[in-house]
């Protein structure tokens, strides 16, 4: 019912606004309450960034007076540290990109979108994904600020271009994933304590915090397929200086991946993980 | 308008619980440009079958047509036509109403200037003046309601749906929506909703249909279905609490006098006896005729029929009674999460 002003209407019904015009109002109206509820109940967005800025502050301080020449190239651990921080921070922002979808779901507000003439109900997914990856990477902006004020370095521009790539391949697998779960989990309790549970041993069966030489054989094959160091690995060679994409960033003991192969199997996993999780939106959303 | 025809839903039906028949071959017809009232006790239906109108919800088997559309085959067309106003609100607390009612606008996909327009004109009309830029969390209940109604409005729909629109709230919102549906009703808007509050259906509806257990009992203008039930309604009560044989031996003393028909015993109410009489004679000779079989009179009371009279007619009991027998029987919560998607 757009045509609600009695314009040229003698030749005949108006012709259908373009699908594009229509998916993008609707988009950015949901994307736009997303931010509201964000600029007026900012904690989140605050807690997020609090966190890793306090393991940053604290593991770096902790590790400083670590001898010299420990860790593999002879970074100091703060550097080390740096890009582990940068994207745990990433991660645990998208982790919650479920949340508010989930609420809508318990609280009604999914209906009052689903019985609206919505294009696409795409719109309410894509509404999600934007939010969530202009959040996380706000916030792994303001982590990479902070690491830089504390000396540990600030990409030059391709590097910089390289980490915001890294950044949003694991976003959006990681969204993918939360979104999947708010379909798919009952309620907002058990939705939280997933992201509770999943939160921290990925963070520690990752080469965040140790490289996988420091790692019992058991923690190092775990820390290798863990999709987190696909992402730490390639932004911590941009940190260290030199970066190629076909230079081996990951020694894992089923072989060396260079930093194309870690992003190119970021990027599969966010497809895959997309994929699977359509058929579970088609059922809820129709 | 609006054709429901031979819906039927059933829900659960798992392991443990058996099946709820919801809609049991229900068939509606709503004509257009009629302010249409759909009564019911807890658990007939109603919210089921709006649901389903409204395309949130799919039957088990039947067809929906809106406008001539179908609903099942193109709902989006449908959603275009329908105003829905739930029975939960559902309102974004962090939101002021304002905005709440611009993001409805853009997923209707107005134009933002006819959007801004609209929103001032159903202010004004609701009079939400004072609220509208105020957050929804802190709205009281009748307003959090015609925040609601105007959301269903503003796209200006064809057909509104409103399911028990006027529950819970003060006298004052209830009238302010009363008057609105009417007006609606005038610029020729077919209204569909649902109540539970009979003299609200009595004094709003043009028409009528009955709903209990999923299917419709009766149908018709209020007026028509009550003078259909014709004489006058009489309630007696020989003793305050009477017992069953003492109320069997006054059914059959009334049954036996000229004039008086559909004696009924109601249970639920101490034995009382609902009767019908053709005129006001004949409840003279009703009270002589007790006192020479030396009965008491408690308390009778005596009136033109209303649509509870329709109910009990249809259902052998009073719409209240309905309300209580299955209150406590239903799992808020259970179907709250069913409701989910
Ligand atoms: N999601 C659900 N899961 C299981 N049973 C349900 C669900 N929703 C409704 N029911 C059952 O279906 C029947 C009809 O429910 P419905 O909500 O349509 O009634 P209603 O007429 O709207 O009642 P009310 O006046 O309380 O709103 C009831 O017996 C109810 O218990
Ligand atoms: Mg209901």
């Amino acid at each position: 019912m757009t045509s609600a002003s009695p314009s040229i209407s003698a030749a005949g019904p108006a012709p259908e606004p373009s699908a594009l015009a229509e998916i993008s109002q609707e988009t950015l109206a949901l994307c736009r309450r997303l931010f509201v509820q964000l600029l007026r109940r900012p904690s989140t967005l605050v807690a997020g960034v609090l966190q890793p800025l306090i393991w940053l502050v604290l593991f770096g301080a902790l590790f400083s007076r670590a001898p010299e020449g420990l860790l593999p190239g002879g970074i100091s651990y703060g550097r080390f540290l740096g890009a582990g921080v940068i994207v745990f921070t990433a991660f645990s922002g998208a982790l919650n990109a479920g949340l508010p979808l989930m609420f809508d779901r318990e609280f009604g507000f999914l209906n009052r979108l689903l019985v609206a003439p919505l294009r696409s109900r795409s719109s309410i997914v894509l509404a999600s994904v934007l939010y969530i990856t202009a959040m996380s990477l706000v916030q792994s902006l303001a982590i990479m600020a902070t690491a830089a004020l504390l000396g540990y370095g600030w990409p030059s521009g391709p590097g910089l271009f390289v980490v915001l790539v890294t950044l949003l391949l694991l976003v959006f697998a990681v969204t993918a994933l939360s979104l999947g779960l708010a379909f798919a989990l009952p309620g907002h309790i058990e939705l939280i304590a997933v992201i509770f549970v999943a939160n921290l041993p990925l963070l520690f069966a990752s080469t965040a915090l140790a490289p996988i030489s420091f790692m019992p054989p058991w923690l190092g094959w775990l820390a290798a397929l863990n999709p987190l160091t696909f992402a730490i690995e390639p932004i911590r060679a941009v940190y260290s200086g030199s970066f190629h994409l076909g230079d081996v960033v990951l020694n894992a003991p089923y072989g060396s991946l260079t930093a194309g192969t870690c992003l190119g199997l970021l990027a599969v996993l966010s497809a895959a993980l997309f994929l699977s999780i359509r058929p579970l939106l088609d059922r809820k959303l129709t | 308008m609006i054709e429901l025809q031979h819906l039927s839903k059933r829900y659960g039906g798992g392991r443990k619980a058996q099946p709820v028949h919801a809609l049991d071959d229900l068939c509606l017809s709503v004509p257009a440009g009629c302010l249409y009232g759909l009564l019911g006790p807890n658990g007939a239906g109603k919210t089921t079958a709006l649901r389903i109108l409204c395309t949130l919800l799919a039957p088990d088997g039947g067809s929906v047509q809106v406008a001539g559309i179908d609903a099942l085959a193109q709902p989006r067309a449908v959603r275009r036509l329908l105003g829905y106003v739930a029975q939960e609100v559902a309102l974004d607390k962090i939101l002021t109403g304002r905005e709440l009612l611009q993001l409805q606008g853009d997923l209707y996909h107005l134009r933002p200037a006819d959007r801004d327009g609209r929103i001032d004109e159903l202010t004004a009309l609701l009079a939400m003046n004072d609220w509208i830029d105020r957050r929804c969390g802190t709205y009281s209940g009748g307003m959090r309601r015609r925040l609601d109604l105007a959301a269903g409005l503003l796209h200006r729909p064809k057909v509104l749906v409103l399911d028990e629109p006027t529950v819970g709230l003060d006298i004052e919102s209830r009238s302010a929506i009363w008057q609105v549906l009417r007006q609606l009703r005038d610029q020729g808007t077919t209204v569909l909703l649902s109540s539970h509050y009979l003299e609200e259906v009595d004094a709003l509806a043009d028409r009528l249909a009955i709903l209990e257990a999923g299917r419709v009992i009766a149908e018709g203008p209020p007026q028509q279905l009550k003078a259909a039930l014709g004489g006058d309604r009489v309630t007696l009560r020989v003793r305050e609490f009477s017992d069953a044989e003492e109320a069997e031996q006054v059914r059959r003393l009334l049954e036996d006098c000229q004039g008086v028909s559909r004696v009924v015993v109601n249970r639920a109410q101490g034995f009382s006896l609902n009767l019908v009489v053709d005129d006001d004679g004949v409840v003279e000779r009703l009270r002589r005729q007790l006192a020479e079989a030396r009965l008491p009179v408690f308390a009778l009371s005596q009136s033109r029929p209303s649509l509870d009279d329709v109910y009990l007619q249809a259902t052998g009991r009073t719409l209240m009674d309905a309300e209580l027998s299955v209150a406590g029987l239903r799992d808020a919560k259970a179907e709250r999460k069913q409701a989910m998607r």
